[in-house]
């Protein structure tokens, strides 16, 4: 049954399944085991992130093209709900609306990218996807009177997900609208990585890896090639827009600086490599690290700049506005010497 | 017999994970045609790009003259006077004739007695020495690959196919090319599938199966023995 | 020998449809021209506006053509191009800084001297940290498209990051020297002198670079090396030896572009050649990979368009490239001139 849940991918190591338990109970029963506000607001986010990561790494890990379009379809679902709740009356069909109009949104626009470039060249993907990205960031900070421009949107969200809503008190713990707001992201997040885990896992996942193996080979067998990567790209859109639409509901909040930057595309891109490119479970290893990282590793860093101030160059390295240089160096050590990242290591020690 | 000027010793190629040529050995004798013969697929053209070095013998030697070149990068082997005619023909179509035929003239300007040999032999080239390779015809491209390999002086030439696909009358001037080129006392491994065109420049013949060599001889006696070429070639009586 | 009988060798011909496909590219800059002028109306502002996008073209090329004949030599694509633009822009404006009192002066000759030795400063910088690039960065990774994206673009997170460690994390504003500001009338229109020089600097390197590549050994090694590397290789030319020193000159045009859209846009930022790797990206794509002139053309194309529509749209200005490269791509998926690649 459970095997059957995670559609029979096991994790194939002890210490990869130990992880990934203690990643999922940890997630589960995060309000009651780490309370406080900024605890919440991290699990949150690594929910969020891990299903980010797992619909990103649909495309790199499994199909092998490169995209950086995928925050901006990450951006598409949250401003969709972000859009919906303020044009809308506040209520639950506003979040849906918005919701399904960010994903449709994402998956035509994947769909559009895919005709033009996957056709000719898989290299070709990287370079438009980059371009159009950017255009739709400048164009979302110039549109302010729609988009809010560069300081984004605040809305309201049905009462219920609000912590003004009260329920009472479990194991000490008072229950109120944000945590059902947080079980809101957790399970749906569980629900739609259950749901990537079985799509790599199925027919369709396995050409997908046919073709990133030997395209050519792919195509002579008779798999349209084209078709299929424009199909993988427009799940992995849709996807990243829902994780976006949950994210707009856990943060009340939209702006380019959390949806749409380039820098949350070098974020995902990290967490893919770090995790383990080619396999779901590294989505989760990779964001877990990575998000927890990026929230208490930055305290670490101004503090040894601090205690490093008299020394020359040293405090400007560790300055924590720093951090994104150490992740590029991360980044290309990891390509070079763990392509498999974390999963491909723990699994190849047996 | 005086050394050969080329000798595989048990050359072994992988591409990917398949097993092309799985210890092949022969000699190409000073101053004579050798024919690579053979069915599709069973290695020939494999052997002669292992030979240029452009896909790496994982095992064996390659001697050139005594001296063991499989380990050497392929921008070598042009300094060690090793002319090359790929089966594609490797044309660089957006470059003239002109241009093609000096990049193949390594050690200096194409000398003019070359150059009008070179015309004589292969008429359209002086045509069209100014114009894009790519525009030529078949025939043309073929005769550009291996007037681009007699640019020099070589002490081997390896041709692959070098009629294939073209018109009986540019094969007459293609065979005639290369009879010059043998007369002129040039060592040749050629790899060919029209067996009148084997026949009528190979002087000696190593016949290839399944990434081995399976025979070597001479022409004539080949070519006196059709029960043997249906045999190791699974040549069809047309083919003569 | 036999004489080949009967064999008359024939030229296919081209008719007339095969010319002008051949040469419907060139004939699109003339055609956009034509149209920004219908469309603005006004011939001053018409001229204005063509001048500038000219000189933004010609930015975009230098800072392009690198990046084409690296893809188009070893196949390998280099998202940190971008780096050595900002690398350069920095180098140059701290030369340009140093010399402070050859650019206040008045004097032509001593401003000239400034760039030119803040150009040549920034070229040989960027030439070295590009050769270094090359060593560490993108050579573990040749043959694999993925990685090498991946990894060029932690490369170019590192050197941008790197920008901001050696000359801080704010921008930079600069002055042009005394002689390339201001404008010089011309019936109507104000054309801004540096611009001009602009215009002038790019068509003179793509003249330069057109003739090493047609004229010299060497580019005919790097044309052919575009086309068959391996038969490049085979008539014994080190293939590899060629393509680091493109990867150099490569990154060495990058600093150049980069000092240029200094000197133009006159503030400098670490991300100011991640920014401009977008339309370098669309230039090179709507130009066919690896091919210099259709780079030249599409930078040409895109640096006008750029130029009428913020005219005329402000806001759309940068979606109408993509919009150009849409069309383009409609037209002709690969590129307006692709490479013919052997095999």
């Amino acid at each position: 049954m459970l095997v059957n849940l995670i559609s029979g991918d096991r994790p194939r190591s002890a210490i990869l399944t130990v992880l990934l338990l203690g990643v999922l109970v940890c997630l589960a029963f995060a309000p009651f085991l780490f309370p406080g506000v900024r605890a919440l607001d991290t699990a949150a986010t690594i929910c969020v992130f891990i299903l980010l990561v797992a619909s990103y790494d649909l495309l790199l890990g499994y199909t092998g093209i490169v995209s950086f379009a995928h925050t901006m379809f990450f951006g598409f679902g949250a401003y969709g709900v972000a859009l919906a709740s303020i044009h809308m009356e506040r209520g639950w069909d506003a979040l849906f609306v918005g919701t399904l109009a960010g994903a449709l949104a994402a998956a035509v626009v994947a769909f559009v990218i895919g005709l033009f470039s996957l056709r000719v060249r898989a290299i070709f993907f990287a370079m438009i996807t980059l371009a159009v990205a950017s255009a739709v960031a400048v164009l979302v900070s110039q549109l302010f009177q729609l988009t809010g421009g560069e300081d984004g949107l605040t809305y309201q969200i049905p009462r219920e997900l609000t912590p003004a809503f009260r329920l009472g008190e479990v194991f000490g713990v008072r229950i109120n609208g944000r945590i059902l707001n947080y079980y809101l992201v957790f399970f749906t997040c569980l629900a739609l990585f259950l749901v990537l885990l079985r799509i790599v896992n199925s027919p369709f996942g396995s050409v997908l890896e046919a073709i990133r193996e030997n395209d050519f080979r792919a195509e002579a067998i008779g798999y349209r090639v084209v078709a299929y990567r424009t199909a993988a790209s427009c799940l992995s859109a849709a996807m990243a827009a829902l994780a976006g639409s949950l994210y707009a509901i856990w943060l009340r909040y939209v702006g380019p600086d959390t949806t749409l930057s380039f820098e949350i595309m070098l974020d995902v891109l990290l967490m893919v490599v770090i995790g383990g490119m080619g396999t779901m479970y590294g989505a989760v290893l990779g964001a877990v690290i990575f998000v927890l990282a990026q929230n208490y590793l930055q305290n670490l860093m101004g503090a040894g700049a601090g205690l490093t101030a008299d020394l020359p160059l040293i405090p400007q390295l560790l300055d924590p506005n720093r951090w994104l240089m150490w992740l590029g160096i991360l980044f290309i050590l990891s390509v070079y010497f763990f392509p498999t990242g974390i999963v491909g290591r723990l699994r190849s020690r047996k | 017999m005086s050394e050969p000027i080329l000798a595989l010793d048990g050359v072994v190629t992988d591409i990917g994970q398949y097993h092309i040529l799985k210890g092949v050995s022969f000699e190409v004798p000073r101053g004579q045609v050798t024919m690579l013969l053979g069915r599709n697929g069973v290695g020939k053209t494999t052997t002669l790009r292992t030979i240029m070095g452009l896909w790496p013998a994982r095992a064996g030697r390659i001697l050139l003259d005594g001296e063991d070149i499989a380990r050497a990068p392929v921008s070598n082997r042009a300094g060690q006077g090793v002319g090359f005619v790929p089966e594609d023909m490797g044309i660089f179509s957006d470059l003239t004739v002109e241009e093609n035929m000096i990049l193949a003239a390594r050690s200096g300007p194409l000398d003019g007695a070359r150059r009008d040999w070179l015309f004589a032999a292969f008429p359209p080239l002086r045509t069209f020495w100014r114009s894009e390779a790519g525009n030529l015809s078949g025939g043309q491209k073929q005769m550009l690959s291996i007037a681009r390999a007699m640019a020099e002086e070589r002490r081997l030439y390896l041709i692959d196919e070098p009629t294939k696909g073209l018109a009986p009358a540019i094969v007459s001037t293609m065979v005639g090319a290369l009879r010059e080129l043998k007369a002129q006392g040039a060592s040749i491994l050629m790899v060919e599938q029209n067996f009148s065109v084997a026949r009528a420049l190979g002087d000696r013949v190593v016949v290839m199966d399944d990434g081995v060599v399976v025979w070597t001889g001479t022409m004539a006696e080949l070519a006196a023995d059709t029960a043997r070429q249906e045999r190791l070639m699974g040549l069809s009586v047309e083919a003569h | 020998m036999s004489a080949a009988p009967d064999h008359t060798p024939t030229f296919a011909r081209l008719s007339l449809a095969d010319r002008l496909s051949l040469s419907a590219p060139y004939l699109l800059v003339p055609a956009l021209v034509a149209i920004g002028f219908l469309v603005i109306g006004a011939p001053s502002s018409w001229l204005t506006l063509t001048v500038s996008g000219l000189a933004m073209g010609m930015m975009i090329f230098i800072m392009a053509s690198g990046l084409t004949l690296v893809f188009g030599l070893m196949d390998i694509i280099n998202f940190g191009h971008g780096a050595f633009i900002s690398l350069g822009a920095f180098m140059g404006v701290s030369v340009l800084f140093w010399l402070s009192s050859w650019t206040g002066a008045p004097s032509l000759v001593l401003n000239v001297a400034a760039v030119l030795l803040a150009i040549l400063a920034a070229m040989v910088f960027t030439g070295a940290i590009g050769w270094a690039f090359e060593r560490v960065i993108v050579r573990p990774v040749y043959g694999s498209h993925l990685k090498q994206i991946l990894i060029t673009v932690g490369g170019l997170i590192v050197l941008e990051q790197a920008i901001h460690v050696v000359w801080g994390a704010e921008e930079i504003y600069l002055n042009r020297p005394e002689a390339l500001r201001g404008s010089i009338t011309f019936g109507n229109s104000a054309l801004e002198r540096y611009r001009i020089l602009a215009v002038v600097i790019g068509l003179a390197i793509f003249v330069a670079m057109r003739l090493v590549l047609r004229r010299t050994k060497i580019g005919l090694i790097v044309r052919a090396g575009v086309q068959n590397g391996e038969m490049v290789e085979a008539l014994g030319y080190r293939l590899k030896l060629v393509f680091i020193g493109v990867f150099i000159a490569g990154s060495a045009l990058a600093g150049l572009g980069g000092v240029m859209w200094a000197l133009y846009e006159q503030v400098i930022t670490a991300g100011m050649g991640e920014s401009m790797m977008i339309l370098i990206f669309i230039v090179v794509i709507i130009g066919g990979l690896g091919s210099i002139e259709g780079a030249f053309i599409g930078a040409i194309l895109v640096g006008l368009l750029q130029n009428y529509v913020a005219f005329l749209e402000p806001k759309v200005a940068l979606i109408s490239n993509i919009g150009l490269m849409t069309a383009i791509l409609l037209w002709r998926p690969q590129g307006m001139m692709p490479v013919v690649k052997a095999k």
